[in-house]
């Protein structure tokens, strides 16, 4: 299973490479599109808009108008308003959780590189089980018991991510640490913590950092799914998964409503993914 | 060969138990006390400490492991306090529905992605192998949920050619099963196609460039002929792989569009079991998927070793 999996990662890597010049424009557009996402999300409080947990029973799934600009969705809630304090919360989870396993992952995946060895295998095969549950079923299962907390959900999502990038930092140590500079560093009497934080650290983090982009994309998802099964944050909250999760529930009462709010939940998945290729050079 | 299989199957063997491992100790250690969960508002302190007594919980922890094991690898994986079902029953009843939702999914995907990654490799770099990449990486960025959502709205509620929920078993009526299947298939595999068709497609670039493709040219054979006969296996083995990792996905996928469009998988089982907080039946669920999904991977792992003989006695 180890090795299979890691060819790909390698492929995945490999193949943006061509796409960004190709897709100059769209990348820049992305670009941008990301930067207004964190600002918005950033600027929620200081912005003029309604509360988003405030009830209207009298506007309920109000269409668009100048005092709700994306209308109102079951229970008179303004939707531009979650949306964007949703962004909020998409977010955090999207970009706290791959932290916690650039992290360890990292650290796990370096040591288990340079060093070798019997806790290599031991690293390596305690991740092998972490990979054998489907990971939205150990996520499910996880948070059935934990309850449901935006902390919680931060932390399984976080190490759900371990085991990848423990793979793609081993995967470059490994090659790094048979290099000219490391073997010189050695000779020249170096300490083992230094050889790994001044020598091969910088030159791991790319490849992590690449990783983790996709990471942010791919965790905002997989928060969505779980908040969509009504898993994910506790209720008075919103984020982009529940959204999308009450305007199923709407569809056949206000087929207009849920269908622009969908296209809306999407578009802050598509430019986050597309922004992340480039950068994975 | 022989050699190969042993040395995974003595690999399963450590996985599998510490997945099971895992699993309990999801199941005992988190908060949250199964006796007060069943008792419910008639938990007295006398009837808790009965039950627990009756479930073996006052047990230290190590030696409670250890008795589920052996119940679990005698076939008793427990039985809900809810229903009264044992845990094989209900994921018996559920199982031919997701796989007959799955390997639907992973058709319709291999229905799309394959033809597709072959008109992309022919002429690949051309505007419409942009496009169709383009669109792949698109369509690799919409959750399940949302296409699930958009397909119900488009096929279910405006044109209304088919079920938006509901499902009639495939014994009783297999042309109503298929048509309650269409759309949860096609959601699943719309999410799935992209994976397939990038990997064929960069498979196929290089194949092209071989040797004997170019010979086959200048033998003057057709264009298909060199597509769909000579590139197309070679280029096939990293989709095997492909196909073994999916399943995660794929699985969770499952959950997601077993909710949506309210079929009676294992999918729904493990949510409904989560919150009715039912125990007995998420910790025998999460178990049974997590060893399925490692020997199905120990299975694909050993096609590919068959497809490729480099693996076998290569370094993996």
């Amino acid at each position: 299973m180890a090795t299979l999996e890691l060819t790909i990662d390698e492929g995945v890597a490999a193949q943006p490479a061509k796409r960004g010049r190709r897709l100059g424009l769209l990348f820049w557009l992305a670009i941008g599109w990301m930067i207004f996402m964190f600002a918005v999300a950033i600027l929620a409080p200081v912005l003029p808009l309604p509360s988003p947990t405030d009830m209207d029973m009298l506007e309920r799934r109000a269409p668009f108008s100048m005092e709700h600009w994306l209308g109102t969705d079951g229970l008179g809630r303004d939707e531009l308003s979650r949306l964007i304090h949703g962004a909020r919360i998409s977010l955090v989870v999207g970009l706290c959780a791959p932290i916690i396993g650039l992290t360890l992952g990292g650290a796990l995946g370096m040591l288990a590189g340079y060093f070798r060895g019997r806790f290599e295998s031991l690293v390596v095969g305690s991740m092998d089980v972490l990979l054998a549950f489907p990971p939205l079923i150990l996520a499910l299962a996880v948070t059935a018991f934990l309850g449901q907390s935006i902390l919680n959900l931060t932390f399984i999502l976080g190490v759900l991510g371990i085991p990848a990038f423990m793979r793609v930092a081993r995967a470059a140590t490994l090659t790094l640490a048979r290099r000219e500079f490391v073997i010189a560093a050695q000779a020249l009497g170096a300490t083992h913590a230094r050889i790994l934080l001044r020598e091969l650290l910088p030159n791991v983090i790319l490849p992590l950092f690449a990783f983790f982009l996709l990471a942010v994309a791919v965790t905002i998802v997989v928060e969505g799914a779980l908040s969509f099964l009504g898993l994910g944050v506790p209720p008075p909250i919103s984020s982009w998964g529940t959204m999308i999760g009450e305007g199923r529930e709407s569809l056949d009462v206000a087929p207009g409503s849920p269908s622009c709010r969908r296209r809306r939940c999407s578009l802050p998945c598509f430019p986050s993914i597309w922004s992340a290729t480039p950068c994975a050079r | 060969m022989a050699f190969f299989v042993a040395r995974r199957l003595l690999y399963l063997v450590p996985v599998l138990i510490a997945v099971s491992l895992l699993t309990f100790l999801i199941a005992s250690l988190l908060p949250g006390d199964l006796a007060y969960t069943i008792l419910g508002d008639q938990a007295t302190p006398e009837n808790v400490a009965a039950l627990r007594r009756d479930m073996g919980l006052d047990q230290p922890i190590w030696w409670r492991y250890l008795s589920w094991l052996g119940n679990v690898l005698q076939g008793d994986f427990g039985r809900s306090f809810r229903t009264g079902q044992t845990v094989l029953q209900a994921v018996a009843e559920r199982l031919p529905v997701s796989i007959e939702l799955m390997l639907l999914a992973q058709l319709g995907a291999l229905a799309i992605g394959v033809p597709l990654a072959i008109i992309c490799a022919a002429r690949s770099g051309g505007p419409f192998d942009r496009f169709m990449t383009g669109t792949a990486f698109g369509m690799l960025s919409v959750p399940t949920f949302l296409s699930a959502i958009l397909l119900i709205y488009f096929f279910a509620v405006e044109l209304r050619w088919l079920p938006a929920t509901g499902y009639v078993p495939f014994a009783e009526d297999p042309a109503g099963n298929l048509r309650f299947m269409v759309l949860p298939a096609l959601t699943l595999a719309l999410a799935e196609w992209p994976g397939i068709m990038r990997v064929l497609r960069s498979d196929m670039i290089a194949t092209l460039q071989e040797d004997y493709i170019a010979l086959a040219k200048a033998k003057g054979l057709k264009a298909s002929r060199i597509l769909f006969v000579h590139a197309l296996k070679p280029s096939s083995l990293t989709l095997v792989t492909i196909t073994g990792i999916n399943i995660g996905r794929l699985i969770g996928g499952t959950v997601i569009v077993e909710t949506i469009f309210a079929l009676p998988g294992i999918g729904r089982l493990l949510i409904g079991a989560i919150y009715t907080r039912d125990l007995i039946i998420l910790q025998g669920v999460v178990l049974l998927v997590g060893a399925g999904f490692v020997i199905v991977n120990f299975i694909v792992d050993l096609l590919y070793a068959v497809l490729d003989p480099r693996i076998r006695h290569g370094h993996a």
